[in-house]
């Protein structure tokens, strides 16, 4: 005689396509259901919320965004720190920012409660871009420039980390940004720290 | 099961693959001592440079080299001693078993003389010996052929009626599992070979196009893994427990919907590249409104009601949990299923849904909580279930008993428990921003000082406690391995009903179902247990595991709105 109930390791004879018990459709429903509110919250914030991968992207070079980089310290600069020069652009403005083994160049100085588009991208490798303290992470790929709009939400002296891998050096590869209450003067406060 | 005829080709197969896993396995533990000795900032053991370059060899060494030949060794058992059919193409295995060896052995050597200094993900444009890159398609093309092969072993068994009806459900699993393996090979192809010619200087490749098709390899092998594990917690809870299955259909659907999803998953590390727009990040990272993880969430529910169905079916009915309380907990192949199933769940599973969310990834991306997540689903959800398998491949195939038996029953915990300890402290630690793949988190050798909170000092150490404890089970369960496939003891004859030191109770106490196995299967579906039906205590199980994961996800949702406004 034919026996019904298998384990995995017995071929099912005949059709297997059967009607499951009550419990596994119920179970089955509420994953899904549960599955459609993860997806629904990604579309979700983006239209109500206020935190978005999203950006301006657009493509570069290492060259072109190397020479952008330069332009902006040349007409921002107000100081520097350490032979690395600090940079107060006008609030609401764009921001560029390099990654290059093993640094991250300028300093940059902004307003807190004001956003900025904050230009990324690299000059040689991939580099990861991780603010410290508040773990704010993004991936740094060379040929790309990621606009991203950030609005800084309190004042302080915060620090880059490198996150991606690239090179014996990483570990060494920090950079500065500093937020103030506002109105930014011109003078290169933030030098000291 | 031991009744089933077994292909002596095939058997020598299935043994060298298992070898070279076991050793791809013992490099990698070795690797991660060392990982976290350094990690640990008080000991601080490795110069920069061999942190960073064992660092890579860990990763090669464990998630390709031991996983695939693990797998490849899977695909012969389950295409050949669980139908009992025979190999079809015994010389093109053994060819293709030496292509794979030859690239592991080119890789490693590259790796550890300093010439791929590039981490396991080798991103473009950082540059490692051409030799590197020829090394990892030699092992790819080597692993599609016994892919192949696998293919046309099942279509031979097919044609030769070696079984009645349907493959059983874990050969569907192994085949889920080959079919990924396909999809995922071929993006190593697509993606190694350009990078071949760009090392030669034949040709450019784009670094974000490196990223989404290397990750489309990277990411997808894991799911090679989650498809095969699962086919293995099917196998063990039969063998240990006499598991059954719930409904063929449910179970085999959620099989095919890994096949048709889970590959879009290498947009999880690409939801903060400049390269990709919002719409295709969020229906990428979904897998298409998150169907393959509908399909874990259904294994998730099936494997273990299959088990306590199993269970009462053979006579353990008595309340809620008593069936589990019964279990044979001195099985390491049951106690593995039971912690595989539990970790990956729990911990791998809820993590990873959360973090491969679009917004929630700002606050993750390379910090500590990615290895956090994925140490929780290949080592202690795939490895642990690999080697739970191991402790009834040694007796079955290779007709040998378990050396050191006291230990193979106590690996497990061990092992569970330092995974357990690593995965969670890994993941707080990464929740202060700690960045993965980092020599010195305290920047001393820094232009501009950084001090992370004292507590990351002490979580890093709780990190090191758990690895090493974790290592210690992976060198055991190595030992395990080789003390019994080479110098073990012949297993002899078995007497069902007596317990054999070195033997698991699935194979002295097979638990067979009694005749009446039908009847008794529909008093336990009978109408008026209402919802809960016949696994009650599987229903309380999975509802606590939704409670964990809306909780977790709604914290990490709160957690982000704390940071900056980002558009």
């Amino acid at each position: 005689m034919h026996i019904e109930t298998h384990t995995g390791l017995d071929a099912p004879r005949g059709v297997w396509w059967k009607p499951a018990h009550k419990s596994e459709k119920v179970w089955v429903g509420i994953a899904f259901a549960w599955c459609m509110v993860l997806f629904a919250m990604m579309p979700l914030w983006h239209w109500k919320g206020g935190q978005n991968p999203s950006g301006i992207r657009t493509r570069t070079t290492p060259q072109a965004f190397g020479t952008r980089v330069g332009e902006f310290i040349a007409q921002y600069q107000t100081g520097s720190d350490r032979g690395m020069p600090i940079v107060t652009p006008p609030p609401g403005s764009d921001v560029y920012l390099a990654a290059v083994s093993f640094q991250w160049f300028p300093i940059v100085r902004l307003q807190k409660n004001v956003e900025y588009t904050l230009h990324l991208s690299s000059l040689d490798v991939n580099h990861g871009f991780s603010l410290y303290p508040i773990n704010v992470n993004f991936q740094i790929v060379p040929g790309y420039d990621y606009g991203l709009r950030v609005t800084p939400n309190a004042s302080g002296d915060f620090r880059i980390m490198c996150n991606e891998f690239c090179g014996i050096g990483h570990h060494t590869m920090i950079g500065r940004v500093i937020v103030e209450d506002g109105p930014l003067s011109a003078s290169a406060s933030g030098a000291a720290r | 099961v031991t009744a089933r005829r077994i292909d002596l080709g095939a058997e020598r197969l299935i043994k060298v693959h298992a070898v070279a896993s076991v050793v791809a396995l013992l490099i990698g533990a070795i690797a991660a001592v060392l990982l976290v000795l350094t990690r640990w900032q008080a000991v601080h053991l490795l110069p920069a440079v061999w942190y960073y370059r064992i660092l890579g060899v860990h990763g090669m060494s464990m998630l390709i080299f031991f996983i695939i030949f693990f797998e490849m060794a899977v695909l012969f058992f389950a295409s050949t001693a669980l139908l009992n059919a025979r190999n079809s193409a015994p010389k093109t295995s053994w060819i293709a078993f030496a292509l794979m060896l030859a690239g592991a052995l080119v890789v490693e050597v590259m790796m550890w003389s300093g010439r791929a200094d590039v981490l396991f993900t080798s991103y473009v444009p950082l540059r490692a010996d051409p030799n590197f890159y020829l090394g990892v398609i030699l092992f790819a093309v080597g692993s599609l052929v016994t892919v192949a092969i696998f293919f046309a072993n099942l279509v031979v068994a097919r044609r030769e009626k070696t079984y009645e009806g349907s493959v059983p459900l874990v050969v569907y699993g192994a085949m889920t599992a080959a079919i990924i393996a396909v999809i995922t090979l071929l993006h190593g192809a697509a993606i190694y070979i350009p990078t071949y010619l760009w090392s030669l200087g034949l040709m450019e490749v784009d670094p974000q196009v490196y990223r989404m098709i290397w990750w489309g390899l990277g990411h997808s092998s894991q799911q090679i893994n989650v498809a095969a594990m699962v086919a293995i917690w099917y196998m063990l809870g039969a063998l240990t427990i006499g598991a059954v299955v719930l409904n063929e259909k449910i179970s085999r659907s959620a099989f095919v919907l890994y096949i048709l999803f889970i590959s879009m998953a290498s947009a999880h590390h690409l939801l903060v590249d400049p390269g990709m727009g919002p719409a295709w990040k969020v229906v990428n990272t979904s897998y298409f409104m998150y169907m393959a993880v509908l399909a874990s969430m259904i294994h998730g529910f099936t494997v273990p009601a299959g088990m306590e169905l199993g269970m009462r079916l053979r006579g353990f009915t008595n309340g809620m949990f008593d069936w589990l309380r019964r279990a044979p907990w001195g099985d390491p192949g049951f106690s593995s299923l039971v912690f595989s199933l539990v970790v990956f769940g729990f911990v791998g599973g809820i993590t990873g849904v959360i973090i491969g969310t679009e917004q929630i990834n700002i606050m993750v991306h390379n910090t500590l909580r990615v290895p956090g997540h994925f140490h929780a689903t290949v080592v202690s959800g795939t490895a642990m279930a690999f080697m739970g398998a191991t402790y009834y491949l040694i007796p079955l195939i290779f007709r040998k008993k378990v050396a050191f038996w006291r230990g193979a029953q106590v690996q497990p915990y061990l092992f569970a428990t330092g995974m357990l300890i690593f995965t969670l402290s890994m993941t707080f630690a990464g929740s202060f921003g700690v960045p993965r793949r980092h020599w010195d988190i305290t920047f001393s050798q820094a232009p501009f000082e950084l001090q992370f909170s004292p507590v990351v000092d002490l979580v890093l150490a709780v990190v090191a406690l758990g690895g090493v404890l974790a290592a210690t089970g992976a060198f055991l369960f190595v030992a395990i391995a080789v003390k019994s496939v080479f110098f073990g003891e012949p297993l002899g004859t078995i007497t069902r009903g007596v317990a054999m030191v070195g033997v698991p109770a699935g194979i002295t106490h097979p638990p067979v179902h009694a005749p009446d196995v039908d009847a008794r299967n529909a008093a336990l579906h009978r109408a008026e247990l209402g919802v809960f039906g016949p696994a009650p205590a599987t229903i309380v199980l999975v509802f606590v595991f939704l409670a964990a994961f809306v909780l977790y996800y709604f914290v990490n949702w709160k957690a982000l709105t704390d940071i900056w406004r980002i558009g």
